[in-house]
């Protein structure tokens, strides 16, 4: 990115009325991808100059027994409801989860998922951090990763959503394939870096459970026809050209027990309508770039 | 730019947590729990009866404290209505639907307004510790000395003025000290329902049980919070109650909970009240459903653990 210029120097401006036509394997319209968040939320993280962990003195009882809910919990509640109606994961992963709660990254495993990183914790954040600190958590992904799952990560979704101007360079420079940052489209884009190539996978944060939940304060039923309502939007448009529908997931959300059923029903609905090429993010990046070019 | 060294360093980055409260668990690969009479799923009722002193204090302010310039009227009435009205409502629609309920209750309720809680032991109701009053807020701020003396005072005004003395404590807004458990346990209480990272009871390293009391099931949450209508939040517990039997069946009838929180000035409005009686009705004639106290539900849970040795 240009550090201190007004346009960050993202990308380049594609309208959506002259995009080249793009058809996903089978004729589909639309990929779509789900996102799981596998975090762990550390109690009592050490302080950051620009941003809180917690808005209570620590220990956060709440905010860090609701997240914990997934990993003992909801995790697998989630995780077979997207089994059982044939949507793999890609995992939204703090590594650290690896150390401290590995039976939930070998079920994910296990089951077929990919997985890319989102930061070591989600309560360390980038922001200020140098070139040599981001550069640690970075390689500390690659590795801790490749360790527990035999995958090389090829994605990226900062760690609470925290950069730095140079992020994205450093990604391509790492070879990365994707990021999950930028949210400016409804199909995968490129990305302006210093040097080598990095795609943008949309991410969907306006359909993510969190900004459902707690942004929308939609109930369980109405995120789901939320859910529905944004793809059958997109498989209509993906027949000019293809697009991304992604679901971004925390099961210490999604898995409550009021919200998991409509969920299913959503789940149940896109998988049947024939018109959905389900994924995996690194599928779908590579997929676009073969068929486009990049030029998408 | 750098940030400090120290912020690249992990630690408690190793297998469990990064704290020593309790153990790490995943509920579907413990054995099975059984609920009385083969039920699948307990259903929680869990009251807050809360004071609110007008004049605020205490380490952080309790949801729902004042929120004007002193005197603040309307909100020290409008919480008020749950303990004069609201609550009078509740006790007739589990009356009317046959069930018990946990009422999480401040000191200053029992000595206040000793009919209401008369009312409540009549009915066959549970007290949970519930603190002093809402200024009775507990955080890492306090020292352990004068976080125990609150825990004991509150304990002690209890049952001073209700004759019991509760087993289960609930803390304002849910949150502890790092020391709070061990001081429940040292006051001799049994179980806290704190910790939403669970649906099932189970017990921290010190022995204390944790029976998680879901804060997203909540009026607060779903009401006051995310401002969904009553029939709103009433939809979102049958589809709960739905999920919970459906897993308890796929696992040959293994227990599950519903914990639903309720707070008087919130579901005891006149036009909320009837969502409420009309899922206790629909909840009752569940087959599934084990209506029960949280000492109950508690003490289930403890036989089975007992029995496993």
């Amino acid at each position: 990115m240009q550090e201190g210029a007004p346009d960050p120097g993202l990308y380049d401006y594609h309208p959506y009325n002259a995009r080249p036509p793009l058809r996903w394997p089978g004729g589909k319209t639309v990929a779509v991808w789900v996102a799981p968040n596998l975090e762990y939320y550390e109690i009592d993280p050490p302080a950051h100059p620009k941003r809180k962990a917690w808005p209570t003195l620590h220990p956060s009882v709440v905010g860090f027994s609701h997240r914990d809910h997934s990993n003992r919990v909801s995790h697998w509640r989630m995780a077979e409801v997207m089994t059982k109606h044939g949507f793999p994961g890609s995992v939204s992963l703090s590594v650290a989860l690896c150390q401290h709660h590995p039976e939930v990254v070998e079920d994910a495993r296990q089951r077929g998922w990919e997985f890319f990183s989102h930061g070591i914790y989600n309560t360390r954040y980038a922001y200020e951090m140098s070139e040599e600190q981001e550069r640690a958590i970075i390689e500390d992904s690659i590795r801790t990763v490749r360790e527990a799952t035999g995958q090389r990560i090829r994605g990226w979704l900062a760690p609470a959503l925290t950069h730095t101007p140079r992020t994205l360079d450093l990604l391509a420079e790492y070879d990365f394939t994707y990021t999950c940052d930028l949210y400016h489209d409804d199909q995968v884009q490129e990305v302006k870096v210093a040097r080598g190539r990095l795609a943008s996978i949309p991410y969907s944060l306006e359909v993510n459970d969190h900004y459902g939940f707690f942004v929308y304060n939609m109930s369980g039923r109405e995120y789901a026809d939320a859910l529905i309502c944004q793809f059958e939007r997109l498989a209509a448009e993906g027949e000019r050209s293809g697009t991304v529908m992604c679901i971004p997931l925390h099961a210490y959300l999604i898995g409550q027990p009021h919200r998991i059923g409509p969920f299913a029903e959503a789940l149940r609905h896109i998988a049947a309508d024939g018109r959905a090429w389900i994924a995996r993010a690194g599928e779908i990046v590579d997929y676009w770039r073969a068929e486009t070019g990049g030029q998408g | 730019m750098a940030l400090d060294s120290a912020y690249l360093e992990y630690p408690r980055r190793g297998r469990g947590y990064d704290h020593d409260l309790y153990e790490w668990s995943a509920l579907h690969e413990r054995p099975p729990v059984r609920w009385p009479g083969g039920l699948s799923v307990a259903v929680w009722l869990c009251v807050s009866l809360e004071w609110f002193p007008i004049v605020p204090g205490g380490p952080f302010a309790a949801p729902g404290h004042m929120q004007t310039a002193y005197p603040d009227f309307r909100h020290y009435t409008a919480r008020d209505y749950g303990n004069r009205v609201g609550a009078w409502r509740f006790l007739d629609a589990f009356a009317a639907a046959g069930v018990k309920a946990s009422f999480a209750t401040n000191a200053a309720i029992a000595e206040r307004y000793p009919e209401l809680v008369a009312a409540v032991i009549a009915g066959g109701h549970e007290l949970v510790a519930h603190s002093t009053d809402m200024n009775g807020t507990i955080d890492s701020s306090l020292i352990r000395e004068a976080e125990g003396a609150l825990i004991g005072e509150a304990m002690a005004r209890i049952e001073a003025a209700s004759g019991v003395r509760p087993t289960g404590w609930l803390s304002i807004a849910r949150q502890q000290s790092w020391h709070t458990a061990d001081l429940l346990k040292e006051h001799g209480l049994t179980f806290c329902c704190d910790w939403v990272n669970d649906e099932l009871p189970y017990r921290f390293g010190n022995g204390l049980i944790n029976l998680p009391l879901n804060h997203e099931l909540s009026d607060r949450q779903i009401i006051a919070t995310q401002q969904k209508s009553a029939e709103s939040w009433a939809e979102s517990m049958r589809d709960a109650f739905h999920w919970l039997a459906g897993e308890g069946k796929a696992q040959g009838g293994a227990g599950r909970m519903l914990p639903i929180h309720l707070t008087p000035y919130i579901m005891g409005l006149p036009y909320r009240i009837g969502a409420l009686e009309g899922l206790l009705a629909d909840l009752a004639a569940r087959p599934e459903a084990w209506f029960a106290t949280g000492a109950e539900i508690v003490a289930a849970w403890q036989a089975q653990e007992q029995a496993r040795g």
